[in-house]
């Protein structure tokens, strides 16, 4: 099974050099961690920053700079600043080359629901819906499933949708799976996952690859 | 010219129950921190608020929340305020959850003139729901109107007496389109200055689109998450 921070290492494997990245609030934060080396990329915040650095030390907190998720953070050289029209014409415009994020529930026709559990729980959508609408390469980071041990991978999503058809990938602390003709397709076991364990797991429709094999950690 | 009041009470006279106001700001950052406190005073009610956020339980917006200033809320995340969220899911406040990117161009276009753009944000899902819906070259989009109000109020960083705004770090936000979607645009600054001292070349947000312009004062600027590193 992989730990969060083994999830967001296994994505940051898919970054290639200059690509803008906009990462989600949770799982897809800790990506920034593991940018491998050689490799730059531009991380977007949607609400208003490219370029976005670590977080500040005391002496640099400024009130004036944070993140999507509301956290204070830094600028490195090179960066620039903009408005929430300019950003999003960024993600809308399919000038933002990944999007990560995360889930509630995710069906095995690419549909995404994150951000309402009718009744219970209304947060808003957020930039979720644009930054799924804007990006063709999107990787959904999640746990495989949730609090009551139910699968997240599901046929139909239950809960209202955030996006149709739009998912191609995710990534959860058993395996990762692309998505394709109404199936998820196991692509990579984390390790000491069994195939019988995501089967068992997985609600949706379940494909194998021919060429699957274990994720490697160092 | 002299767009100068003296501060938020003179800025927000004329501001009446039953309006609908524009506020700047992303979560708690580069919100109008002196007029919302003014209009908690004011007590002006049976408004309708469009603000990416509703700030949190005892800042920014939620002060409103808490007085039920707010008939209407247009937004597209109110996660960090609980008494929000009550006031949603109990039906005592109506709400329209907007996505983001949708919602900085209904500002964006409501300021232009555009009455309306397609967009494929939302298609399939329950913000599309009544709304027109087209193909245009194989994809599928949704009509969304744009948005204006009587009244906008952003915060800048700095101004001058023309009304030309310069904004800093992430707190510009929201800010230039809403100052742009206003029939009356309120800007409040933390530097004001005279005109000729900004550069033209670093503007933002043109005069043009500001009617009131005041210098605040005791801004807190809040942090909502202060994430260091060591």
């Amino acid at each position: 099974m992989l730990t969060k921070d083994q999830i967001a290492q296994r994505i940051a494997r898919e970054l290639q050099d200059g690509w803008y990245v906009n990462l989600g609030i949770g799982i897809p934060t800790l990506v920034a961690n593991y940018i491998p080396d050689g490799i730059s990329v531009v991380l977007q915040s949607e609400n208003g920053l490219l370029g976005m650095g670590p977080f500040p030390t005391e002496d640099q907190v400024d009130a004036d700079l944070i993140n999507a998720g509301k956290q204070t953070v830094t600028m490195l050289p090179g960066s620039s600043l903009f408005s929430s029209a300019d950003s999003f014409a960024m993600i809308r415009g399919g000038h933002v080359q990944l999007t990560v994020l995360g889930a509630m529930e995710v069906a095995e026709n690419g549909d995404i629901a994150n951000w309402k559990i009718p009744g219970k729980m209304v947060k808003g959508m957020g930039g979720a819906m644009d930054l799924v609408a804007g990006t063709d390469n999107i990787i959904v980071a999640m746990m495989h499933t949730n609090r009551e041990g139910e699968s997240k991978l599901l046929k139909r999503c239950s809960l209202p949708l955030t996006g149709k058809n739009c998912i191609k990938r995710v990534i959860t602390d058993l395996g990762l799976f692309s998505i394709e003709e109404n199936s998820f397709v196991l692509e990579e076991l984390a390790p000491g996952v069994s195939i019988e364990e995501i089967q068992a797991k997985t609600e949706g429709n379940l494909r194998i690859s021919p060429n699957v094999k274990t994720m490697k950690f160092d | 010219m002299n767009k100068i009041v003296k501060n938020a009470e003179e800025a927000i006279r004329g501001i009446e129950d039953g309006m609908t106001l524009m506020l700047g700001g992303f979560g708690l950052c580069g919100i109008p921190e002196n007029c919302i406190n003014a209009l908690v005073k004011a007590k002006t009610k049976n408004l309708t608020c469009i603000s990416n956020n509703a700030g949190v339980d005892d800042f920014g917006i939620g002060l409103m929340l808490q007085q039920r200033q707010v008939k209407k809320m247009i937004a597209s995340y109110v996660g960090e305020n609980a008494e929000f969220e009550r006031q949603l899911l109990s039906g005592e406040l109506e709400v329209e959850l907007t996505p983001q990117g949708t919602l900085a161009e209904k500002c964006r276009a409501g300021g232009a003139g555009i009455p309306a753009f397609f967009t494929a944000t939302g298609y399939g899902t329950e913000v599309a729901e009544g709304k027109e819906t087209r193909e245009i070259n194989g994809r599928m989009y949704v009509l969304e109107e744009s948005l204006t109000a009587d009244y906008a109020i952003v915060k800048a960083w700095k101004g001058d007496r023309f009304g030309n705004l310069i904004f800093k770090g992430t707190a510009r936000n929201f800010n230039p389109m809403m100052a742009m979607a206003g029939r009356i645009t309120i800007a409040e600054v933390e530097i004001l200055v005279e005109a000729g001292e900004l550069d033209p070349n670093q503007i933002h947000t043109p005069g043009i689109f500001v009617q009131k312009i005041f210098q605040g004062v005791d801004y807190e600027k809040r942090i909502e998450q202060r994430t260091v590193s060591k």
